[in-house]
């Protein structure tokens, strides 16, 4: 028992970066912009976040608050190549699966630049600590599991409900899910569509920005260029399987933690197992999941994907 | 007058997004401290300087050509195939195991069986994507980049375990690479010195092969009716899911050739990073050719050279090699922006009315 919850407990950070990308993302595609750029926004977080911290501790301690003076960098150009990726998309009208594609090479290709150059080889970073939450964390059993993470832990799972009031009880939130499944009707009663998907794709990149900060500055404390490994495009696929919403989307992120637990679980019990098949597993999640959720698939916004043009009838 | 300017709109906007990208390209050589001209300068003629330069840039077209082709078959038959990484995995694995397993066999036989069998390898991986879009509506774009992820793990799997090189075994230097797959196997190396193989003039052939299929043949005419527009192609009576699959195994066979011909031509053995982003750059390539072979084989030429000259960068100017990684993205970027731009005709009307507007002299009639 105390071994289950060891495990779960070991794999809930695990799906926060997910959890958080994947929140991001299903901004972007309630607003109808599909963002497969979301990777490499996140690796450019994943660089910016341990960079602060780095360059003035160079590896020593140093104050937390430059950890999160960190996070805030990454999110803040989270948030600009959101707009760059706005501009080809939404202005330019560019096919977004393709662009998406640009826009993830982009990203990876400079966080990998950048970090060849203001870093050099595997540094590792202090990084943010556990914070146990006072008392909360000696309830047997859920204290381990809940109330013993990293801040950030705290803070993913407390956007979910902040972004389901966005999303689906302010006015902002009401636009984005218009111009996403209307466009032409949110434009007849004066909704500026364009600018309402740039400010999606703000709030998404900032999230994925975060997002990507927090794998190097909590999970791994170091940078690498494979360190995001395809996580913004499971996160992409977890908005498809959580159906656009931030409960289901949670839900899904913690399918993932489950799926690492296991493979904690095989490797701590010393099952002989060949460890790539391991890793291959929540890539082959992904597959099985978007294979058994396609009639969910209808239930998205009717205009993701599609470009909107006020001078064009359709 | 009006086809006058149209033509020198088309350029200006062309000239607009070759600057606009460089400028891009330059915003992060400047972030690095980057001498911007002479990085560019290095990557575009450093390595045309001698015949070992030019021949490593022929060398890398070659997987960038076979690639791209197959991505141009797909794309144009309404599928993205972002996979090309993984199916050359693939495909390098069936043909080392040919290889392994029938190392006596003469090489007019076993160099055809041998990319035969990374064509196949290829076509199953590309073949799951596809199934998958035309039956279940899975989205190919995120199977082909997870089918990547999958494929990287059981190249890593084979080349650890069962396809190990038995002297690394008993050396225990651990470096996971097959041994030395059998002479019969190599492709010729046609100029003393170099690394050039006979691989090339297998490229250029299939790009004739893939100019005849799209526009020459019936089978073509289908897949891209089906790209251009799916619910006009199933109209006029074509089986798009059918269609769907096939592009996507070509296109996965094509990338599985490349792999093959990589390691025959190449590398002569299975070793790790021989896919090394090439999926990736055949996109770009695709792309950068219009989607047609006759576009492709310069456009290969032209990024064999991006890639190359950017691994001189690293010692030249202290530029890392990523930066290739970045221009690749921001092409794309620009590429798939500047279509949109061209392809839009009220931009146009309103850029020429404003151009005659200014340009009036007094006395003269606007003419539209």
């Amino acid at each position: 028992m105390t071994f289950i919850i060891n495990i779960l407990s070991l794999g809930i950070p695990f799906s926060v970066a997910l959890l958080i990308a994947s929140l991001g993302e299903m901004f972007n595609q309630r607003s109808g912009i599909f963002n497969l750029g979301c990777e490499g926004m996140m690796a450019m977080g994943a660089f910016l976040g341990m960079l602060v911290p780095y360059s003035i501790g160079k590896g020593a301690d140093v104050p937390g608050i430059y950890n999160y003076l960190g996070l805030m960098l990454a999110t803040g150009v989270g948030a600009l190549l959101g707009i760059f990726f706005a501009l080809v998309v939404v202005t330019f009208r560019a096919p977004q699966g393709i662009a998406g594609i640009g826009m993830q090479m982009f990203g990876v290709g400079t966080a990998g630049t950048l970090f060849r150059h203001f870093i050099g080889g595997t540094q590792s970073v202090p990084g943010i600590n556990t914070a146990p939450i006072p008392g909360l964390s000696r309830i047997p059993v859920l204290g381990p599991l809940f109330f013993n993470h990293n801040p950030l832990v705290y803070v993913a799972f407390l956007l979910v409900p902040l972004s389901w009031w966005v999303l689906f009880k302010t006015p902002w939130g009401l636009r984005v899910r218009a111009v996403g499944t209307h466009p032409r009707a949110a434009d007849s009663i004066g909704i500026q569509v364009n600018r309402v998907r740039y400010q999606a794709l703000a709030v998404g990149g900032a999230l994925a920005g975060l997002a990507g900060a927090y794998l190097s500055l909590c999970q791994a404390k170091m940078f690498s260029d494979e360190i995001i490994a395809g996580r913004g495009f499971i996160a992409v696929a977890l908005v498809y399987f959580g159906q656009w919403h931030p409960v289901k989307i949670m839900g899904g992120a913690l399918l993932f933690t489950l799926a690492q637990a296991l493979q904690l679980a095989i490797q701590g019990l010393g099952i002989d197992f060949p460890y790539e098949f391991l890793v291959m597993l929540p890539y082959l999640l992904v597959i099985i999941v978007l294979a058994f959720s396609r009639k969910t698939q209808k239930m998205g916004p009717t205009s993701l994907g599609k470009p909107f043009n006020r001078e064009m009838r359709t | 007058m009006t086809n006058k300017f149209k033509t020198g709109y088309t350029i200006g906007v062309i000239v607009l997004a070759i600057l606009a990208a460089m400028l891009l390209g330059a915003v992060i050589l400047l972030a690095i401290g980057a001498d911007v001209m002479k990085t560019y300068l290095v990557i575009l003629t450093e390595p045309l300087k001698n015949k070992i330069g030019v021949t490593e840039v022929l060398l890398r077209m070659v997987p960038l050509t076979i690639i791209a082709l197959g991505i141009t078959v797909a794309y144009r038959s309404g599928i993205i195939n972002i996979g090309a990484e993984g199916q050359m995995a693939i495909g390098i694995l069936a043909t080392t195991a040919i290889a392994l397993l029938f190392p006596n066999l003469p090489r007019a036989v076993l160099i055809p069986f041998a990319i035969l069998a990374g064509a196949v390898g290829g076509a199953a991986w590309g073949f799951i994507p596809g199934a998958l879009k035309a039956k279940l509506q899975v989205s190919e774009l995120l199977s082909t980049v997870m089918l990547n992820y999958i494929a990287a793990q059981l190249y890593t799997f084979f080349l650890r375990g069962p396809m190990l090189d038995p002297a690394e075994m008993t050396m225990g230097s651990g470096t996971p690479q097959s041994m030395r797959l059998t002479r019969n196997l190599d492709l010729t190396r046609f100029i003393k010195g170099t690394r050039i193989h006979s691989g090339i003039f297998i490229a250029i052939a299939l790009a004739l092969i893939i100019f005849l299929l799209l526009w020459k043949t019936s089978y073509g005419y289908k897949m891209r009716a089906a790209g251009a527009s799916e619910r006009a192609a199933r109209y006029g009576g074509i089986n798009v899911p059918k269609y769907l699959i096939i592009a996507m195994m070509i296109s996965g066979a094509f990338a599985g050739i490349a792999g093959a011909i990589e390691i025959a031509g190449v590398h002569r053995r299975a070793i790790e990073g021989v896919t090394g982003g090439y999926g990736f750059s055949g996109i770009v390539v695709a792309l950068f050719g219009g989607l047609h072979p006759a576009g492709i084989l310069p456009a290969a030429f032209f990024f064999g050279l991006l890639i190359y000259g950017a691994d001189m960068t690293q010692r030249l100017v202290g530029v890392p090699a990523n930066m290739v990684q970045v221009l690749q993205g921001i092409i794309i970027l620009v590429i798939v922006s500047t279509k949109m731009i061209l392809a839009n005709p009220y931009l146009m009307q309103r850029v020429e009315a404003r151009w005659h507007a200014v340009t009036k002299r007094p006395g003269q009639e606007v003419q539209s």
